[in-house]
């Protein structure tokens, strides 16, 4: 068996180098075979997915935007280890610790808390590490299908404790719910 | 010369001007959606209800950009040159007939700006004056991709208006005029020009797709090798004016494609319905049938054009002198042994 006859995938095609005949230099038939394909394709399913209305059907281990969450007394969980920044592979997460006033029992769950905790949108991958890292169960990546919107400067993809701390009205819904 | 001759053409002629700037703006929307049907996607549909409000923003956006004129000797021409191409453009519609004849107030009118004798030469000499369009804007641009690819749109129209002009003959043969009023009188009912020339016709179409620089014959535009072809320089409305010029070339060359050989305004039935329903009814029938085959030319246009890869340089060259000029030369001899013999 010479090499010329090897077909590893099957799928060896001899390229042949004919002139091509009057019919073939008129191009007709050929285009006529093309338009028939493009005419099927017009009346196909569109691939479109029209964004704002529709929205892509998301994975169900899909990890969306990060939430702060609250305990079922409305307190943050979040005490400022840092060991979020520390998994964070991208270094999007920074933090600054406080310490928790006698009068501020009611806001946060541990003896310190965070009193800045800032991720870098435009730095964070999702991937989840954040999440996994947490001791107290603060930190989680949602399912919300809102990802991070577009905007004209860079501060402002830095998010703070205003975006990403759950809304006190969530957190008295799912106190509601369990009890 | 009567005044109601006069006011009778000049109400045709602004009907027609509105008729054509209306079917080359919409003519922008239609090509977007095709492609997009064709890629399988769904094409603008944000402005207005389904996109209708399109053509109405790309305008807009035009008129709204920066006039930028580069810095060249012939500013003139610069300017020039757009308005060449639309002039033209709009020119050859002026000897179309749009249908056949209304009786208004006891009067013939005839639904045509002008019913000239020569109206086929007309076309010809109109269409080649459209290369100066081109070739002026890209000399102008002091700009060598402008340059290069006016001088390639030069090339090919000069090679192709060759074959279309002997296409042509043909059906002049067979005919025995050059106006198109007696050409669109001549194909009643279903005897249209296509079915006893259908070779007169693929060459006359696919010259007719590199007279108007439409894909796969836009070298003049080749993204890829000329960055933009002819119109590279230009910016705001005069760019807008080159776009629209395209679609009215097209809207007009498909208007010369149905009467010539589609049997323009005629369908069958035409005498029932003149006896029927009267002249002015099977005559507007007849404008509407008139459009309904500009529609799908103007729809193979696209069709081809988001189907078929450009041609290279010379290959355009090879099929315009080595294959559809013999091809055309021919069918003129077959057609004149035909009207010999038949004689």
């Amino acid at each position: 068996m010479s090499l010329e006859n090897i077909s590893l995938s099957g799928k060896k095609i001899q390229v042949s180098e004919n002139k091509m005949t009057f019919l073939e230099k008129l191009y007709l038939i050929n285009i006529a075979k093309g338009m028939w394909v493009t005419f099927k394709h017009m009346f196909k399913r569109k691939a479109t997915i029209k964004y704002p209305e529709e929205k892509r059907t998301f994975s169900p281990v899909y990890r969306g935007r990060h939430m702060l969450m609250r305990d079922d007394q409305g307190r943050e969980r979040c005490t400022a280890c840092g060991l979020c920044a520390l998994s964070c592979p991208a270094e999007a997460i920074t933090m600054k610790a406080a310490e928790r006033k006698p009068d501020e029992m009611h806001l946060y769950r541990e003896e310190k808390y965070a009193e800045i905790y800032e991720i870098n949108m435009l730095r964070c991958i999702f991937c989840g590490l954040c999440e996994e890292a947490c001791p107290k169960e603060a930190i989680y990546l949602t399912k919300s299908k809102a990802l991070v919107f577009s905007d004209y400067d860079r501060p402002d993809f830095i998010y703070g404790k205003d975006r990403l701390v759950m809304p006190l009205e969530q957190a008295i819904n799912n106190t509601q719910m369990i009890n | 010369m009567s005044e109601t001759f006069i006011i009778d053409k000049m109400v045709i002629i602004v009907i027609v001007f509105a008729i054509t700037m209306l079917m080359a703006m919409y003519a922008t929307l239609a090509e977007r959606k095709i492609a997009a049907w064709i890629q399988d996607r769904v094409g603008p549909n944000r402005a207005g209800k389904g996109g209708i409000l399109q053509p109405l923003a790309d305008g807009l956006k035009l008129f709204s950009k920066e006039e930028f004129i580069p810095n060249t000797p012939n500013k003139f021409l610069f300017i020039l040159g757009p308005g060449i191409s639309m002039t033209i453009a709009l020119a050859t519609s002026a000897v179309i007939p749009w249908g056949d004849k209304l009786i208004i107030g006891g009067r013939e009118v005839l639904l045509q700006a002008t019913d000239i004798d020569v109206s086929i030469l007309f076309i010809l000499g109109i269409l080649s004056v459209g290369v100066y369009g081109i070739i002026i804007g890209g000399w102008a641009s002091n700009n060598k991709y402008s340059l290069m690819g006016a001088m390639r749109a030069g090339s090919q129209m000069i090679s192709y208006e060759l074959a279309m002009g002997l296409s042509i003959i043909s059906i002049v043969m067979m005919s025995g005029s050059l106006s198109l009023k007696e050409i669109a009188i001549q194909q009643p009912g279903m005897h249209w020009n296509i079915f006893y020339q259908p070779l007169a016709f693929i060459i006359f179409l696919v010259c007719s797709f590199a007279e108007t620089n439409r894909a796969p014959f836009d070298m003049s535009e080749g993204e890829h090798e000329l960055v933009g072809g002819y119109n590279l320089e230009y910016s705001s409305m005069k760019m807008g004016f080159y776009l629209f010029a395209e679609y009215a070339a097209m809207f007009v060359s498909s208007a010369i494609l149905a009467v010539m050989f589609l049997g323009a305004y005629n369908y069958p039935g035409m005498e029932w319905a003149i006896e029927n329903w009267g002249v002015n009814t099977a005559n507007l029938i007849g404008t509407g049938v008139l459009f309904l085959k500009i529609f799908f030319f103007i729809f193979l246009y696209m069709w081809v054009r988001w189907t078929i890869p450009r041609f290279r340089y010379d290959q355009i060259m090879d099929l315009g002198w080595k294959v559809l000029i013999p091809l055309s030369l021919i069918n003129i001899v077959i057609t004149a042994a035909v009207i010999l013999l038949g004689n």
